[in-house]
């Protein structure tokens, strides 16, 4: 599959070296991805890398990037008018389905959030669908809180409750890890479509509060990482176990997950 | 035309112009970290075992070009690359090799990802196949159920009958390409006596295989991802991927950009890459797959067991090669046999 010349139509820095890039022109021919789904943003001269949906702008499509290595970098460096390649959308994403007419409890750390953000978006846009949804949120200090001016919308929809690792003493939020608070929010755990995604020892930690608190393994879905080159299972190198991160991922069920993640290194 | 054709002191599948470039009077001596080109002191054609290298690489090459573009910071155009047309004609291919071709179209024919080089390249091949009667000790195709003797996937399967005075080839037509092309071959029809000699052959061939695998271990060497086995092999692997490189099914790949030092062109390449690299699971700057163990444990479990999950068989055809080419001379089928043990 080529990658398809697009055009940077709009830049934020959302966060200290996180950049939201709004993907013009193309996306229509493209494909706009589903929440959880991905494309590969490709940086010319520099390499392609796996970049999940952040949200939509009209018929655009919109990602945040963290400048992490020299691909992303390079993507973070854009301007407006600037022209990247993109081929999408890849993968499987968030299994709304699951969640109708349950509660639902979402778990997000860090750059977690960001393909959280449109399965989010969708549940507060069709709210009455749920029972009750609980939100967490973490990340490592306030100014990294990313998407913190739509938390008011969020928040008088759903439970929220938000925390950060360090913060500056005029926070007068929550300090520590989301694992922590997972009793802070009421939801009804037996029954609850739970939503994780963030770093993969937060997401382990996560898996295990829910799954002690009586959530079945297959009602957890977990968006997991992994190196990929390709999106479609040809180069080998996202296999968790038996599954293709960016064909059957990267949003799957924690039980399909599990023993492999027993085992180090998988 | 490809065949194996005797190079650099091996046999190995390479393009030939005649015949006479078969490994004509040359067999081969495999085991572990060894390959030794052998006189036969006869004039067959066929009386090697499976080639040093593999066929893959004239399929899925180990460099291909994906795209090509212009770039500037405000302008891309992107080209699509159309692969060339090649039509090859596989000559003296085994049953082994031909079942890992039919493990590679799983992955690069998979109805909602084409790969175009792979299929370019693949859709034209004549197969002349031939059953193999000289296998090595390195070969268990028996024991994965894909050889010595072709099944399928061939226009033509031989079958070379010699015993000093008597140098004849059995013939089995596998499609309407082969049919026509033995239409201009002059010969005798095939009596119940000629397919018993080939049966015979092939029997002592399956008795002479120097490998085995239980089909009934690899699964239980996945129940054992802590067995001390691991730990054991990844002392001696030296994380090289010769194994990878030689195996007819590894498809791993990495795809890599490349830039003209003048100008505004830039390309994607797209290379064979190995799961025994530290960058193939590289994520945030680290690997994932830090330890040679969890290196090797990933080859042997996807090779024997998760292959199995993804596309509905074995990913080993038993060929052997990832024996002879490990410098350690590392043995998938002797390792799985101590890791199944509890
Ligand atoms: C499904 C998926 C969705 C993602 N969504 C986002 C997102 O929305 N926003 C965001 O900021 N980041 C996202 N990431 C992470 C992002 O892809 C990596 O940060 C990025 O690939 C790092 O590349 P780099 O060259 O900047 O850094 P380096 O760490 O220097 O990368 C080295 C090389 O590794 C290769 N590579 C391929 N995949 C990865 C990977 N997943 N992680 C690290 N290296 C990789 C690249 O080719 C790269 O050239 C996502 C990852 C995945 C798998
Ligand atoms: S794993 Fe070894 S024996 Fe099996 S197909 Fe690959 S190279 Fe041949
Ligand atoms: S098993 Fe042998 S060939 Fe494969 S990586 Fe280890 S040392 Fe190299």
């Amino acid at each position: 599959m080529v990658p398809v010349a697009c055009r940077v139509a709009a830049r934020e820095e959302i966060a200290p070296g996180t950049v939201s890039l709004t993907v013009g022109d193309c996306a229509r021919s493209v494909g706009v991805p589903a929440p959880g789904q991905f494309n590969m943003l490709w940086a010319p001269g520099v390499g392609e890398v796996p970049i999940s949906l952040a949200g939509r702008d009209g018929d655009d499509v919109v990602h945040v990037i963290k400048a992490v290595g020299a691909v992303t970098r390079a993507l973070c460096a854009l301007q407006p008018g600037d022209a990247l390649g993109l081929r999408g959308p890849f993968g499987t994403g968030w299994d709304l389905t699951a969640a109708d007419g349950h509660d639902v409890l979402i778990i997000a750390g860090g750059l977690g959030l960001v393909p959280l953000r449109p399965l989010i978006g969708e549940i507060v846009a069709h709210r009455a669908r749920f029972g009750s949804v609980g939100l967490i949120i973490g990340a490592r200090s306030p100014s990294d809180l990313l998407f913190a001016e739509e938390f008011a919308v969020w928040g008088a929809a759903v439970d929220l409750e938000v925390t950060v690792d360090h913060a500056p003493t005029d926070w007068t939020g929550r300090v520590g890890v989301v694992t922590q608070l997972v009793d802070a929010v009421s939801v009804d755990h037996d029954d609850a479509a739970t939503f994780i995604c963030g770093p993969e020892v937060m997401m382990r930690f996560a898996a295990r509060e829910v799954l002690e608190r009586g959530t079945p393994a297959d009602r957890i879905q977990v968006s997991m990482e992994r190196n990929m080159h390709c999106g479609i299972g040809h180069c080998g190198r996202c296999q968790l176990g038996p599954v293709f991160l960016c064909r059957e991922g990267p949003v799957v069920p924690w039980a399909r997950i599990d023993a492999s993640m027993k085992v180090r290194g998988r | 035309m490809i065949a194996p054709t005797v190079r650099d002191g091996t046999i190995t599948p390479d393009r030939i112009d005649s015949a006479a470039e078969l490994p004509i009077g040359y067999t081969d001596d495999q085991d572990g970290g060894h390959y030794r080109l052998v006189p036969t002191g006869t004039d067959e054609y066929f009386a090697s075992s499976s080639p040093i290298d593999s066929w893959k690489r004239f399929l899925s090459p180990p460099e291909a070009l994906l795209v090509r573009g212009r770039s500037s910071s405000t302008d891309l155009e992107v080209e699509p690359v159309v692969p060339d047309p090649v039509a090859f004609a596989f000559v003296g291919i085994r049953a082994c090799d031909l079942a890992a071709i039919g493990l590679l179209d799983r992955v690069f024919l998979a109805p909602d990802a084409v790969d175009p080089t792979y299929a370019t390249r693949r859709r034209e091949v004549f197969v002349v196949a031939v059953g193999c009667v000289h296998p090595g000790a390195t070969c268990f195709c028996a024991s994965m159920g894909t050889g010595p003797i072709p099944r399928d996937g061939y226009d033509l399967a031989l079958t070379e009958l010699y015993d000093g005075d008597r140098h004849e080839f059995l013939v089995d037509v596998g499609s309407d390409r082969g049919a026509a092309v033995m239409a201009d071959v002059s010969g005798r029809p095939a009596v119940a006596a000629d397919d018993e000699a080939a049966a015979a052959r092939a029997e002592r061939a399956v008795a002479a295989m120097g490998r085995q695998l239980d089909p009934l271990d690899p699964p239980r060497a996945a129940a054992n991802p802590e067995h001390v086995g691991w730990g054991d092999v990844a002392g001696r692997c030296l994380s090289c991927g010769n194994c990878t490189m030689v195996c007819p099914t590894c498809f791993c790949s990495a795809t890599q950009d490349r830039t003209a030092l003048l100008g505004d062109g830039v390309e994607r390449w797209r290379v064979w890459d190995s799961c025994f690299t530290a960058d193939f699971s590289s994520l945030h700057g680290n690997p994932v797959r830090a330890t040679t163990e969890s290196r090797y444990r990933q080859w042997l479990l996807h090779k024997l067991v998760t292959w199995h999950d993804q596309f509905g068989s074995s990913g080993c055809v038993g060929c052997g090669r990832c024996i002879t080419s490990c410098p350690v001379g590392i043995d998938l089928t002797a390792e799985i046999r101590v890791l199944a043990e509890s």
